[in-house]
C-alpha cells in the first residue's frame, strides 16, 4: 500500500481495502501469541491527537501501536481550545518538530485530517472527524464480516439509524460498496442525508434507501446499527425517542426478518434498549465484542502498512 | 489636467449602443469625443508627441466596471483590507466604482461614518467609493437607520449585508420608508433557521464531506418574501448574490409583474460549483478537498444553478455582476472549514473568471461589459458607467485574451483568499481610468502611455 495517509475509504481502491484485511488476518495472530509484541514501529512515535473524547477509539489506537513497538504519545484537547488557542496547524507544526512519524487524529470538524495532512511530512490517520469519515471503524466492520461470512461482495447490508450525522455510516458506504456489497440505509427522513445527485455525478455511492425497517432487514445478511444521539429530538428531527424506539429499534423479532445467521454490528458506544434492544445487542447474532478486538488487529495493519514496509508482513 | 487619446482598441458602451474599432478622447477628466475615425485632429498630434496617448489595439475599452457588493472593512478590519487597498484592488480590477458594504466596526449606520468613509476614500481611494448603508441601526435587525439623512450624506443604497433582516415587519417598514428617497434596498437574502452551522451548498457533495448544508430554499424563501415586500410597499428591492435557480425564477417573475427588482450575481457563482469544495477543479488543477477558499456565503451551488444564473443573466433577470470582494487575513483562512470566514478575494480575478464564460462561448463579450457597467448603473441608479461625451472619464482598456496565472501574493488587495490560485485566466485589465487620471497600469506595460514629449 503506497499512500501516506488514510484520510476515508473514498479514494481506497478494493485490492488496497483487501491488502489491509489480509494484514490484519497477521496482526490477529500476533494478537493470539502470549507475548503480543512485535518491533516493527520500533523507534517511531506515534501520536494520538484527540479533540473529542474517545475512550474505545483511543486505547483501541494506543494498544496497536504499543503492539508493535511504537512510542506513543496522548493528546488530548477539548474542542474548545481550538477556537480559543492555538491553531490546528500550529499545533501539527509543533508535533512535528517534537518528531511525531504518524499523528492519529479525531476532530470534531469535518475535513480536519485532511488539513493536518497537508501540514504534516509524517502520516495522518483519520480517527473521526465531524459527520465525515471513520475509516479505520468501517475497515474493522469490514474484516468482522468477512471474518464471519467468508465474503462481502454481494452481501445485502442494511444500516439503521442516524445516517446524516455519522461519519462510521459515510465510511462503511464507501468501503462496503466498493467490496461489492449492497447496501441499504434506513431511517427517518430527517436523520437521513441528501442523497439526490443532482448536478454532481459519482459524488456519492448508490445506495438503496428505505424508511421501513421492517421491510429493509428482509434477507439482510448484516445489519448494523448506528447510536442515536438523544438531542436530535431536541433539535427538532424527531417527534419523541419513544416514537424512534417503536420504528427503528433493532428487536429480536425483527432481526428474525433477516437471513438465518445474519449479522448483527454496531459501532459503539450503545443506548442498550434504544437504537438495540439488550437481547439483540448480546446475543448469538451480535458481533459487536469481536469489532473491538479486530479494531485492533486493524489498526495495527494499518500503521504497518503506513511505516512504509507494507510488504513484509510482520 | 493632460488630456490622454486611447486609440485603436474596441470601444464598447452599451448604453450608447457603441461597438466599434475607435478611439477615444479625454479631456480635462471627461470623455470629449468617442469615434471610429480621428478625432478632432487627436491622433496626429499624438504623433507628433503634443498630446498622451495610449495604444489600446487588441484591447477593449469600455467605461470602467462598476462594483456593487464589495467590502472594504474599513473602520474596523483594517487587517483585512482597507479603502486603500480595496480600492488599488479595484483598480487592478477595471473597476472605477464600488460600492461598500456596511458591516464594518462600527458599522455604517450613521452619518458620521459615511463621512468617515468617503474622507478616507477621498484621501486614500484610487477609484470612487459609495457608500452603502446598514438597514437596520448597529445591523441588529430591529430600528431602522436614518435614511433620509444617509441619502443626504452620500448612500446609495442600504443593506444588512452578512445577514437577512430576519423580521418580515422590519424589511416592509425598510423597504416602504426608503421608497421615499428612491434608494434601493439590496438584500441578502438567507433563512436564518434553515442555514444556522451551514458552510456549504446542502447536497451530495455535502453529504459526502460531512458537511453541513444550505439548502437552496432558504435563499428562495427569503426572495420569495422580500418581493411580496416590494409589491406590498412599491419599495426598491435589490437581490444581492443570488445563487439559486429558484430565485432566478422569482425574480424573473417579479419582473415581469412590473415591480422595482433588481439583482446581481457573482463572478464565483457564475462559474464554480459546489465540486470545488470536493477539491474538484478545471483541468488539472485537482486540490484536497475543504479547501476554505471555496467557503463562501451564499455557497457555490450546483452546476444546474451555475446555467441558470446564466440564462438570467442572459435575459435581463440578472441586472449586474458584483463581486462580493470578502478579504480575509490568512489565519481566517488557514483553519478547519467549518472554522474558518465565509469569502473570496474577488475584484482582481472578476474579469479573468468572467470571461472563461466568453471563451468556451456561453456568453458574449459586449453582456459581460453591459452586467460590469451599464447595468449596475442602472440598478443603483448611478450616473457613471457611460462613455457619453461629457460624463466623467471612469475607463478600463482590458485585453480579453491575455494569459495570466492566479497569483494571489501579487494582489493589491490584502485578502489572498481566492480559489483560483495557480489558475491560468485569459483576460485582464491593461489600463484603469478614474476621471482621465491613470489609476493603475500593468506593470509590464508601462511602455504603453506614450507621454508627449514637448
Ligand atoms: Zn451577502
Amino acid at each position: 500500500m503506497k499512500r501516506k495517509d488514510i484520510l476515508d475509504l473514498d479514494d481506497f481502491t478494493p485490492e488496497e481495502i483487501s491488502e489491509v484485511l489480509e494484514t490484519a488476518d497477521a496482526m490477529k495472530e500476533i494478537l493470539s501469541r502470549p507475548i503480543k509484541k512485535v518491533p516493527a514501529l520500533r523507534g517511531k512515535t506515534v501520536v494520538n491527537l484527540f479533540y473529542e473524547a474517545s475512550t474505545r477509539t483511543r486505547i483501541s489506537f494506543e494498544l496497536a501501536a504499543k503492539n508493535l513497538s511504537a512510542d506513543v504519545v496522548n493528546v488530548a484537547t477539548s474542542a474548545s481550545s481550538v477556537v480559543k488557542g492555538e491553531s490546528l496547524v500550529d499545533t501539527i507544526k509543533t508535533l512535528q518538530a517534537l518528531g511525531a512519524d504518524i499523528i492519529v487524529i479525531r476532530h470534531p470538524q469535518s475535513g480536519a485530517p485532511y488539513l493536518v495532512a497537508q501540514h504534516l511530512e509524517g502520516s495522518v490517520i483519520n480517527a473521526g472527524d465531524g459527520w465525515h469519515a471513520h475509516p479505520t471503524q468501517a475497515l474493522l466492520d469490514l474484516y468482522t464480516i468477512r471474518e464471519n461470512l467468508g465474503t462481502i461482495a454481494g452481501l445485502s447490508i442494511v444500516i439503521v439509524g442516524d445516517i446524516l450525522h455519522s461519519r462510521v455510516a459515510r465510511s462503511n458506504i464507501w468501503g462496503m460498496t466498493k467490496m461489492g456489497a449492497e447496501l441499504t440505509l434506513c431511517g427517518p427522513e430527517t436523520l437521513l442525508p441528501v442523497l439526490d445527485r443532482t448536478g454532481s455525478t459519482n459524488a456519492f455511492p448508490e445506495v438503496r434507501v428505505e424508511h421501513n425497517l421492517d421491510k429493509a432487514i428482509e434477507g439482510a445478511d448484516v445489519i448494523m446499527a448506528l447510536r442515536l444521539q438523544k438531542e436530535r429530538q431536541r433539535g427538532g428531527l424527531l417527534p419523541s425517542l419513544r416514537e424512534y424506539i417503536q420504528l427503528y429499534q433493532l428487536t429480536k423479532e425483527r432481526v428474525a426478518r433477516a437471513k438465518p445467521g445474519a449479522l448483527v454490528m454496531h459501532p459503539g458506544p450503545m443506548n442498550e434498549g434504544i437504537e438495540i434492544a439488550p437481547e439483540v445487542a448480546h446475543g448469538s447474532q451480535s458481533v459487536i465484542e469481536e469489532q473491538v478486538t479486530n479494531g485492533v488487529a486493524v489498526r495495527m495493519a494499518l500503521l504497518h502498512l503506513l511505516s512504509g514496509d507494507g510488504g513484509d508482513k510482520a | 489636467m493632460e488630456d490622454i487619446l486611447v486609440r485603436g482598441g474596441h470601444i464598447i458602451d452599451v448604453g450608447q449602443n457603441i461597438d466599434f474599432i475607435g478611439d477615444l478622447l479625454i479631456r480635462e477628466g471627461k470623455v470629449a469625443e468617442v469615434g471610429a475615425g480621428g478625432l478632432a485632429g487627436a491622433a496626429e498630434k499624438a504623433e507628433r508627441g503634443e498630446l498622451r496617448w495610449i495604444d489600446a489595439s487588441g484591447c477593449i475599452v469600455c467605461p470602467g466596471f462598476i462594483d456593487l457588493h464589495v467590502h472594504l472593512r474599513e473602520p474596523g478590519d483594517e487587517d483585512k483590507e482597507t479603502i486603500a487597498t480595496g480600492t488599488r484592488a479595484a483598480a487592478a480590477g477595471g473597476f472605477t466604482t464600488v460600492a461598500c458594504m456596511p458591516n464594518t466596526n462600527p458599522p455604517i449606520d450613521n452619518r458620521s461614518t459615511v463621512e468617515y468613509v468617503l474622507q478616507v476614500a477621498k484621501a486614500q481611494g484610487v477609484v470612487k467609493v459609495l457608500p452603502i448603508a446598514a438597514i437596520t441601526k448597529k445591523r441588529g435587525g430591529e430600528e431602522l437607520t436614518e435614511v433620509g439623512e444617509l441619502v443626504a450624506s452620500g448612500v446609495v443604497a442600504f443593506s444588512d449585508d452578512g445577514k437577512s433582516v430576519a423580521s418580515s415587519r422590519i424589511m416592509r417598514y425598510a423597504l416602504a420608508y426608503s421608497s421615499m428617497f428612491g434608494v434601493p434596498i439590496s438584500s441578502h437574502c438567507q433563512d436564518e433557521e434553515l442555514t444556522k452551522g451551514g458552510v456549504m451548498n446542502e447536497g451530495i457533495i455535502a453529504t459526502r464531506l460531512g458537511l453541513k448544508g444550505m439548502p437552496a430554499a432558504a435563499e428562495e424563501d427569503i426572495v420569495a418574501r422580500d418581493i411580496a415586500l416590494a409589491q406590498l410597499t412599491d419599495g426598491c428591492l435589490h437581490i444581492a448574490h443570488v445563487s439559486t435557480a429558484g430565485a432566478v425564477d422569482l425574480i424573473r417573475r417579479a419582473k415581469a409583474a412590473g415591480l422595482a427588482v433588481t439583482a446581481e450575481v457573482t463572478p464565483h457563482h457564475l462559474t464554480l460549483t459546489e465540486d470545488w469544495v470536493a477539491g474538484v477543479r478545471r483541468g488539472p488543477h485537482v486540490k484536497a478537498p475543504y479547501d476554505t477558499n471555496t467557503k463562501v456565503n451564499p455557497p457555490l451551488r450546483t452546476a444546474e444553478d451555475v446555467a441558470a444564473l446564466i440564462d438570467g443573466l442572459k435575459d435581463g433577470t440578472i441586472d449586474a455582476v458584483a463581486t462580493d470582494h470578502a478579504p480575509h487575513t490568512i489565519v481566517d483562512k488557514l483553519c478547519e472549514y467549518d472554522l474558518a470566514e465565509f469569502g473570496i478575494s474577488g475584484l482582481e480575478t472578476a474579469l479573468g473568471c468572467l470571461l472563461t464564460l466568453f471563451h468556451e462561448r456561453i456568453i458574449d463579450l459586449r453582456l459581460i461589459v453591459e452586467k460590469l457597467t451599464f447595468g449596475p448603473a442602472q440598478a443603483f441608479n448611478l450616473s457613471c458607467g457611460t462613455l457619453k461625451p461629457g460624463s466623467s472619464a471612469d475607463v478600463v482598456i482590458f485585453d480579453p485574451n491575455e494569459e495570466w496565472v492566479v497569483d494571489p501574493s501579487t494582489f493589491q488587495s490584502k485578502g489572498h483568499n481566492t480559489p483560483l490560485a495557480g489558475l491560468t485566466l485569459r483576460g485582464r485589465a491593461k489600463a484603469t481610468l478614474v476621471e482621465g487620471r491613470v489609476v493603475f497600469q500593468a506593470k509590464e506595460e508601462l511602455a504603453y502611455a506614450h507621454t508627449p514629449s514637448v
